[in-house]
């Protein structure tokens, strides 16, 4: 998938976010309760898988959430948005009798992933913008009348206050 | 008049709010002429500090004139000019008394809140939380000045906004956090975060007489403006913070360390900044330490810990035994601004700096909601806004 529309930086930060809680909030409901996910979907051989993907939805989650650039873990969430969408699809076999299930997770899945590409993509365009701008030179800008090494302790007179001052025995060792 | 309003994390705007009325007979109403975003509102912008409420005006640094008294304020007059400290001070408790005007015993009028979240109140500030009073800020077009009379810096003819408007906090930061590293001409003084307080600090420690300033940053337009303020710079992105220091110190670490980052240090360039946005994230931690723990590692034993960052709440994995067991010096604390600006304005007066050289982007009001973003992400060379209301 594409990206239809760029939308602005604060945007994606705010779809990555929701997309990390979302991640933490399923990770939670597999791990809390994978036999009744497999039930549902007619998959009662998978509750240890599912419990796994829990685990993996609450890493990529927490990622989303701490990482300063979220991009790599939105792509992570792609990943296991395939391997979901593998694992569900072994459940479509005419012999399940929770297909209907299944293909509402499928449908579901896919909704999430588009949505996943979706901000990774948008998020990269920012970064990508924003690196584009030119550096700005502030190499001149020191502040002093005079160069660095002129204005090195032009402060000499100024009188440290008693209760900031370094006590005597921590001082250095006057010069011999 | 219009002003920048919090209405929540990263959202703030440009509304139109009622005009500010003298209240107490000490306060004064200044006409906002410069006004700035400093790198603690954008703690605020990023929902870090506990205490924010829908339609709180932003905003600690700013200047103008006096517009109105109150009727018993004899220090001031309409029309003078004036920048105000971001502290709100009474000048006549014990705290002010001793020049210790960051902790005023008075000006907190929220003093049962912050006496449980801190132990003890500290002093009312402008737009920065209702744990300090919940005082209307400056990023307006008019501001309501408590004790006026004690805390305005009146400024004389011949200098403009953008070389005193920084008196009312960033410069006195930058320069308390150097006084209280009471630097020996021997010193290295190593400086992480190379932002406004970081760059004010490294020319604080320069005119002090360190014998060298370390900057610490990865942004390089800070770096530049590092280098240019006479700092040896490390780009931690490039190499390693604790080997550049030793190698710069023959092996035996800064004397003096001053953390000029805070709570909000970059997230993702070390392991433990990590471990804590993760903690973060999930709300089981307020803060991030990573220059705290860095500091007490790196800094030669019996050295001193400055720390002008601003702090909100509890950390995590403090490594207290190296601090212990090297016997260093912490000094903390919001900046006792009015201690210092009578120095400060008359090195300024005498052309010894001048500090509108961090000024990097000049706004109006309205374009401050988006400057917020700007300047929290570092991008298009943003070290410091000024807006003009």
């Amino acid at each position: 998938m594409t990206c239809a529309a760029p939308i602005s930086a604060g945007s994606a930060e705010t779809l990555a976010r929701g997309l990390g809680w979302f991640s933490i909030a399923l990770g939670a409901l597999e791990l809390a309760a994978p036999r009744t996910l497999a039930d549902t979907l007619g998959m009662k051989d998978r509750e240890h898988l599912i419990a796994g993907y829990g685990a993996r939805e609450i890493a990529t989650g927490v990622g989303i959430l701490a990482a300063s650039d979220p991009a790599p873990w939105i792509w992570a969430r792609v990943g296991g948005d395939v391997l979901d969408f593998g694992t569900l699809a072994a459940g479509l076999s005419t012999e399940n009798p929770r297909r209907g299930s299944v293909f509402v997770a499928l449908a579901t899945v896919m909704t999430v992933a588009g949505l996943d590409v979706f901000c990774a993509q948008s998020l990269a365009m920012n970064r990508r913008v924003a690196g584009q701008r030119p550096r700005q030179d502030y190499s001149r800008r020191s502040g002093w009348p005079q160069p660095p090494a002129a204005m090195r302790g032009a402060a000499r007179d100024f009188d440290v206050p008693r209760d900031m001052r370094t006590p005597d025995a921590l001082r250095p060792y006057p010069p011999n | 008049m219009r002003a920048l309003v919090w209405h929540g994390k990263h959202d703030i705007r440009c509304d139109t709010v009622p005009d500010p009325a003298i209240e107490q007979p000490r306060d004064a109403i200044v006409k906002v002429t410069a006004c700035a975003i400093c790198g603690s509102d954008l703690h605020l912008y990023d929902g870090f500090m506990p205490g924010m409420k829908n339609g709180d005006i932003m905003g600690h640094e700013f200047m103008g004139e006096v517009v109105e008294v109150g009727s018993e304020n004899h220090r001031l007059k309409k029309g003078d000019r004036v920048v105000v400290p971001f502290t709100i001070i009474c000048g006549e408790c014990d705290q002010c008394k001793r020049g210790y005007f960051s902790v005023c015993e008075r000006s907190n009028r929220n003093k049962e809140m912050a006496d449980k979240v801190f132990g003890h109140a500290t002093a009312g500030l402008f737009g920065y939380t209702h744990l300090t009073g919940g005082y209307p800020g400056g990023q307006a077009e008019y501001v309501r000045v408590p004790c006026a009379d004690a805390s305005a810096v009146k400024i004389p003819d011949g200098l403009t906004d953008e070389q005193v408007l920084f008196l009312g906090d960033i410069f006195p930061t930058g320069w308390q956090a150097a006084v209280q590293c009471d630097i020996e001409p021997t010193d290295t003084v190593a400086i992480w975060g190379a932002g406004p307080v970081g760059q004010f600090a490294i020319r604080s420690a320069v005119l002090l007489g360190a014998k060298q300033v370390v900057a610490i940053d990865h942004v390089p337009e800070r770096l530049d403006m590092a280098r240019a303020g006479g700092a040896i710079t490390i780009n931690f992105d490039e190499e390693s913070v604790l080997e550049r220091l030793k190698e710069l110190t023959h092996g035996k670490g800064p004397e003096k360390c001053i953390d000029a980052v805070g709570l909000e240090a970059h997230a993702t360039r070390s392991i433990d900044s990590l471990y804590d946005r993760a903690k973060q994230a999930v709300m089981l931690e307020t803060d991030r330490p990573h220059v705290l723990r860095e500091m007490m590692y790196v800094c030669r034993p019996a050295g001193t810990l400055s720390v002008p960052g601003v702090y909100g709440g509890l950390l995590d994995k403090i490594p207290f035994g190296a601090f212990m067991n090297k016997g260093l010096t912490m000094r903390t604390g919001q900046t006792h601004v009015n201690r210092w600006t009578d120095d400060l304005l008359r090195r300024i007066q005498e052309g010894q700096i001048d500090p509108s050289f961090v000024i990097t982007h000049r706004v109006g009001l309205e374009e401050g909601p988006g400057m917020y973003k700007t300047f929290r992400d570092k991008q298009d060379g943003c070290i410091k806004v000024v807006l003009r209301p």
